[in-house]
């Protein structure tokens, strides 16, 4: 558990740094990190970006969705048939009014417009969708977007 | 003005610090890797600094009572005895100071008279010394030794005690080597501390940060919590340096006495931090556990690279320093630290400053992110390679 937690927070250190942080042998923390990757514990690593920086336009959106479960299948299905969208960037099931959220990321506004008229709204299990675009990402997974400023540095013999 | 004859003798004969010279390199060079300063890498926990804005906020910043508000010295209380086991009467026993520092002053100032001789281990930090001077004191130094990992014994204990020894400072967990004292090696020195009326000034700032097993307090053990001042403080356990908040526990008639002091020279510990710090008390047990957690994976991760690059150090068992023997580089610390911060821009502090039984060691702080601490070892790594080509080369 604690390799993971580790892994979650940077997954940047060295298989040596792991193995000091974690109490654990360089050769356990290879071999979990292998198990973990083939059992899907480990889905992949990625770097988060913030794109306001950069030239790169990029739009997200939050869009409610709420379908008719099918007999036998519930929800998967159609989530299924949702995810499969590179557009896409995360599904979840959801408890109350309404039942997906589907977060979807585009170069434009009009882009995510038409993805969900013309591809999540046809959907002939989707009853009905409601789009919010992000306006302004502030911290994500733990990290801030905002440059935080930090104390100016003194020497003091302490 | 010949300020000289103006100025008091006592203050003059302290020795200013030579690593002035040293944080003036540093100051200069903007781009060096510190394992230098000896605080917490971490910003004081949100719901800490929440309280403290929200205090302002309702406008609450006239003094406290003198010894501290009864509600954080309540906590305080509390918390010693959750933690540490330690029972003091939050009414009679417990002084809110500005920091742990002004505690120790307070404690030394209270106890020791003209000629009296205060037992200051060494490598320790460096104001014990200088403050039982200004006390009127006699700092007696007594010299830890890497062979017992820099814990005291009762050998040299007892072999530096004369009759007018008034205190003994117990510097532990320690700052700079990183030794801890457990219970046996204090019952050794309670041992023969008992029957006098020598009293230990126990400074207790990192008893937070132990590895392995909890800190344990002299004042836990028999017959010792009469002959004992606890000194302790948030800006270790809770990344609070710069709040300055710190308290004194001891015997109800000695903590008296040095309310009076406090009263006179301080009036009351900063408002705000207080505010700050009964919050601390009452929330931020987690914030002690998850921070020592990481101190610990990165201490692991730098000792176990000092001696992969051949620098022989034994396991600090608590606070947040490595303390690498450097003697086989045939460097004095000092000569050690400067050409390692000139050659690779990496600062470590001299053990020399920590008084005499420093020579031959370096102090490395890991309260630093990962990242500064992987490189500082490579760096040291290219440092020593360089340095035996060098002497080598020299013959």
């Amino acid at each position: 558990m604690k390799l993971l937690q580790l892994l979650e927070e940077d997954c940047t250190l060295t298989p040596e740094q792991l193995a000091s942080m974690a109490n654990m042998t360089v050769d356990e923390v290879k071999a979990s990190i292998k198990r973990y990757e083939e059992n899907k514990v480990i889905l992949g690593y990625k770097a988060i970006v913030d794109w306001d920086r950069t030239d790169r336009e990029a739009v997200t959106a939050l869009i409610e969705v709420k379908v008719t479960p099918q007999r036998g299948e519930g929800f998967d299905r159609v989530a299924e048939r949702i995810y499969q969208y590179d557009e896409v960037e995360s599904v979840y099931l959801m408890s109350g009014a309404y039942d997906l959220t589907v977060i979807i990321s585009g170069r434009t506004l009009k882009e995510v417009a038409q993805f969900v008229g013309e591809r999540l709204s046809t959907l002939e299990d989707v009853t009905g969708t409601a789009t919010h675009f992000i306006l302004h990402k502030y911290k994500e997974k733990h990290l801030i977007f905002e440059k935080q400023e930090s104390q100016p540095k003194e020497w003091i013999f302490s | 003005m010949n300020y000289d004859e103006i100025l008091s003798q006592r203050i003059q004969e302290i020795k200013p610090s030579g690593i002035r010279r040293f944080f003036d390199i540093l100051e200069e060079m903007k781009d060096a890797i510190s394992l230098g300063i000896g605080e917490p890498d971490f910003v004081t926990p949100w719901h800490i600094r929440d309280a403290g804005i929200y205090s302002l906020e309702k406008g609450f910043t006239k003094y406290t009572g003198n010894a501290g508000m009864a509600e954080l010295r309540r906590e305080i209380a509390a918390y010693l005895n959750r933690r540490f086991d330690l029972q003091y009467d939050f009414a009679s026993q417990i002084i809110v100071t500005v920091g742990g520092s002004e505690a120790i002053d307070l404690a030394l100032r209270c106890l020791v008279n003209p000629g009296d001789e205060v037992i200051v281990p060494v490598p320790s930090f460096v104001c014990y010394g200088p403050l039982a001077s200004m006390a009127g004191g006699t700092p007696v130094y007594l010299e830890l030794k890497a062979e017992n990992e820099f814990r005291l014994t009762p050998e040299q204990l007892r072999a530096a005690i004369t009759p007018r020894t008034k205190a003994l400072v117990l510097p532990f967990p320690s700052n700079p080597t990183g030794g801890i004292m457990e219970r046996a090696d204090l019952e050794a020195i309670a041992q023969v501390l008992r029957g006098t009326d020598i009293m230990v000034i126990s400074d207790e700032i990192y008893a937070e940060l132990t590895y392995g097993q909890r800190h344990v307090s002299m004042a836990n053990l028999p017959d010792m919590y009469d002959r004992t001042i606890v000194v302790n403080g948030f800006s270790k356990s809770h990344a609070m340096t710069g709040w300055r908040m710190g308290y004194v526990c001891g015997p109800a008639p000695i903590v008296q006495q040095m309310l009076k002091l406090h009263q006179f020279g301080i009036m009351s510990a900063p408002t705000t931090s207080q505010y700050a710090a009964i919050e601390a008390m009452r929330n931020g047990d987690g914030d002690i556990e998850k921070m020592r957690d990481e101190y610990d994976g990165r201490r692991r991760y730098l000792v176990e690279g000092l001696r992969r690059i051949g620098l022989p150090c034994f396991e600090p068992k608590g606070a947040f320093y490595v303390f690498p023997d450097i003697r086989g580089t045939g460097l004095s610390s000092d000569d050690f630290c400067e050409r390692f911060l000139m050659e690779e821009k990496v600062a470590v502090i001299a053990g020399s400053a920590f008084g005499p039984g420093g020579e031959g060691f370096v102090r490395c702080c890991y309260a630093t992110s990962m990242r500064d601490i992987a490189e500082a070892l490579t760096r040291m790594d290219n440092f020593l390679t360089n340095l035996k080509k060098k002497q080598a080369r020299e013959g």
